[in-house]
């Protein structure tokens, strides 16, 4: 059984904050909590498309962190992010539209739930391939620093990621020219499948680096106090000391790497151990203990998440689905800084205005926009989320609903089948 | 015959090339325990074992490589790359180096490795996992290049690819894993490379589709004949490098049109590639302008609706079609 107490006194031990601070991690974790959860059940509804990745248990890492940051602090992260937007105060209500791709979310539907972004609160993205974040968080580092401002960047990252080409390129540069970025790896025991002691040579994360210039040191992601005392300290060093450092968080995440995920590679009772110590419960119940938090106010947070996730879900679902006509929106910056796009248009050899593309759109290719348009309303009407497990969705199930008859006719058509099966790609 | 889906036929290939020949080895990202994530790989370790079916760390231009100096070192390496949106970080070792080796070292080097990977988009899965890579691999000298659509030319070409001394680039498409169709149980059913299907005889316009796209252009195909009495000649090349440019031209000599169809955009892409090939071979069989229906030309969005207004649907076909041979009698 693998444990989370590496080093560093129990949570007992370490002095609990004001106790405006204490509710208001409480809350925040509770917040992130009730809405991955629901996240999870949108998505089995087919509200939420593409890949769904979860990151219930480990939200003590993640406020741990954020709740150390000044506000003019760059966060970047990975495709498990949610609740990294929300921590840095992104409303909930934009998250979930993301996630239903409207004209609402975070992206206005263009990212997904694997890239959320809000520049406003200096949440710079979640990015869907795995290592990828990490030269950004460098370069955002280095932005700081051209600057002279005292900024500094958290980068956030998996036990994965540090067997990339980039997590290795990153930690040099990094250090080689002394830039201001905590790189805190979130180490969840497995890369998708892959437990750690399969897929990393070193498995003590914090040392992973040190050869690249980069030290680092373990805590406990479990804790949101253990992580608030690791992460002020290596803020205070990027910041003052101008030197990029490592927090190899100890962490857990209870769903399946994405919706789909037959976890074989794990046990349920590994699973319910962790759950056992659940960074929230465990938070809240000594702050009961302590007399900080009463029974009633523990249950108050409880609604107040519980209303502030479905107001997010009820305002998801009003927003509008972006229109057809913004396809080409944002693709290049035209001229004086209007969004738009530059085409090579196949018929005129010259670049034009995304302006006048837009124009263009009429007659038959508007007709045939609509066209395709309408085969995402498709998958809604098979539904065949509904009332599964994600785990357990197959393809057959998927085709077969098409009713389309013959075995080798099943000529998949995402708009309609989808690819719900083959989630666990990623 | 025996009715599979198409991850069935692709893993039955790589067993039974296994089996026969002891250098093949399987390695890519959760190919082992965790069965592959489109469960390509499902089973292999259990007959295999760890030896020749390993799980790697996320790393795939180290993977590539690793498989590249292995085939140098006389094994067949097959590499399984999650999806081809993660071979951008692999691409140095695709192209400068298992592409560019047996030229590079005069033929004194070999690099008989596969590249598998699933692509397409229709997912929902936004910018960053939705790509369409064919042109791009077209494009490399000392690449081959193949794109099934069923489930037996899967395995066929799976086959033919492992026992191959080239590097192949295999791209398969996600949402094709569970289309099934007849496969040959026996096991040399071998294809070539360079032999296109014709899937459907027609007179009126020659319609290419590639993966995924090769379905679409059937639905179309249908709708043609049926509402507009266009009788549309399907072919799938099945491989794109090399590409069987004789039944194209043989084909578009008989329709005298052409729609080519792909899920990729429309700049530098596959279509293009034929339309220019055509155009210099067969200019004069042609009697109007040859189309091209392609993926929008934009990274995919997320939002289902604009999605799917992003990627070619039988509609786009049809009008296509219907552009050639508009005012033809
Ligand atoms: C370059 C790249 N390769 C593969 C993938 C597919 N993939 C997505 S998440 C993941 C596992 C990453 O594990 P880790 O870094 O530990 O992060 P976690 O998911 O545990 O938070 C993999 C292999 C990807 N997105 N990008
Ligand atoms: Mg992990």
């Amino acid at each position: 059984m693998k444990t989370a107490t590496k080093d560093g006194a129990a949570s007992g031990a370490r002095p609990l904050p004001d106790r405006d601070t204490c509710l208001e991690l409480l809350e925040t974790m509770a917040l992130i909590r009730r809405f991955e959860e629901e996240a999870g059940r949108q998505y089995q509804r087919a509200k939420a498309g593409g890949f769904l990745h979860l990151a219930s248990g480990e939200e003590a890492t993640i406020v741990g962190t954020t709740s150390v940051m000044r506000p003019e602090d760059y966060l970047i992260g990975t495709y498990r992010t949610h609740g990294h937007a929300i921590a840095r105060g992104t409303d909930p209500k934009n998250v979930m539209a993301e996630l239903f791709g409207r004209e609402d979310g975070t992206s206005r539907g263009r990212g997904g739930s694997m890239h959320i972004f809000d520049r406003e609160r200096r949440f710079m993205g979640g990015y869907g391939i795995v290592g990828g974040n990490l030269p950004l968080a460098a370069g955002l580092g280095l932005s700081c620093d051209y600057t002279d401002s005292d900024e500094v960047t958290v980068c956030m990252f998996g036990d994965g990621a540090s067997n990339t080409g980039n997590f290795g390129e990153t930690m040099n540069l990094a250090a080689l020219w002394s830039l201001p970025v905590v790189f805190i790896l979130e180490n969840n025991l497995y890369g998708m499948g892959t437990a750690v002691e399969r897929h990393s040579a070193v498995t003590d994360f914090s040392k992973k680096a040190e050869g690249l210039g980069v030290p680092g040191v373990r805590a406990d992601g479990m804790d949101v106090l253990a992580m608030r005392e690791t992460v002020t300290e290596h803020l205070r060093i990027a910041r003052e000391d101008r030197k990029p450092t490592l927090v190899e968080a100890f962490t857990y995440r209870y769903r399946g790497h994405s919706a789909a995920d037959p976890e074989v590679y794990r046990t349920k009772e590994e699973v319910e151990e962790w759950r056992r110590k659940d960074p929230i419960e465990a938070f809240a119940d000594r702050l009961e203990a302590e007399g900080v938090l009463t029974n009633g106010e523990r249950e108050a947070i409880r609604e107040r998440v519980d209303t502030q996730v479905r107001e997010a879900v009820e305002f998801a679902d009003a927003s509008p689905e972006p229109s057809l006509d913004s396809l080409y929106d944002n693709l290049y910056v035209v001229g004086d800084q209007v969004p738009g796009w530059y085409a090579v248009d196949e018929r005129a050899p010259q670049p034009f205005r995304g302006e006048h593309e837009r124009e263009r759109l009429e007659g038959e290719a508007k007709k045939l926009a609509e066209a395709g348009a309408a085969y995402a309303g498709q998958a809604a009407q098979t539904g065949h989320r509904e009332g599964e497990e994600a785990a357990a969705r197959d393809e057959d199930a998927a085709f077969d609903e098409r009713g389309e008859g013959e075995p080798d006719e099943d000529a998949p058509d995402p708009g309609a089948g989808g690819p719900e099966s083959e989630d666990g790609a990623g | 015959m025996s009715v599979l889906r198409m991850r069935e036929a692709l893993r039955d290939a790589m067993a039974e090339e296994m089996r026969r020949d002891e250098s093949v080895y399987v390695m890519g990202e959760d190919v082992g325990v965790f069965q592959g994530a489109f469960k390509v790989t499902e089973g292999l370790l259990d007959e295999f074992g760890e030896k020749r079916v390993r799980d790697t760390p996320i790393s795939e231009n180290t993977i590539v490589g690793v498989g590249v100096g292995s085939a140098m070192g006389g094994l067949r390496p097959i590499v399984e790359l999650m999806t081809v949106n993660f071979s951008l970080l692999a691409f140095d070792q695709i192209i400068n180096h298992a592409a560019a080796i047996p030229y590079m070292f005069n033929g004194h080097a070999r690099v008989p490795i596969v590249i598998r990977m699933p692509g397409g988009g229709g997912h929902q899965l936004g910018p960053t996992h939705s790509h369409s890579f064919e042109a791009m691999f077209l494009q490399i000298p000392g690449l081959l290049v193949a794109c099934p659509s069923t489930p037996a030319d899967g395995k066929g070409l799976l086959k033919a690819s492992i026992r191959d001394d080239n590097p192949v680039i295999f791209i398969e498409h996600e949402t094709l894993y569970g289309a099934r169709g007849d496969v040959a149980d026996d096991g040399d059913q071998i294809l070539k490379f360079g032999e296109a299907a014709i899937r459907r005889e027609g007179t009126d316009v020659t319609i290419i589709g590639i993966l995924r796209m090769a379905h679409i252009a059937e639905q179309a195909a249908k709708t043609l004949a049926h509402e507009h009495g266009v009788e549309a000649e399907l072919i799938d090349p099945r491989t794109l490098r090399p590409l069987d440019l004789d039944t194209i031209l043989e084909s578009v000599r008989k329709t005298n049109r052409l729609v080519v169809v792909e899920e990729g955009w429309p700049h530098g892409g596959v279509g293009a590639n034929i339309a220019a090939l055509v155009q210099e071979q067969a200019f004069d069989h042609l009697d109007a302008p040859i189309q091209r229906v392609t993926g929008a030309d934009v990274p995919m969005p997320y939002s289902k609706r604009l999605e799917q207004s992003a990627i070619p649907h039988a509609e786009h076909i049809v009008s296509a079609a219907l552009a050639t041979t508009e005012g033809a009698t």
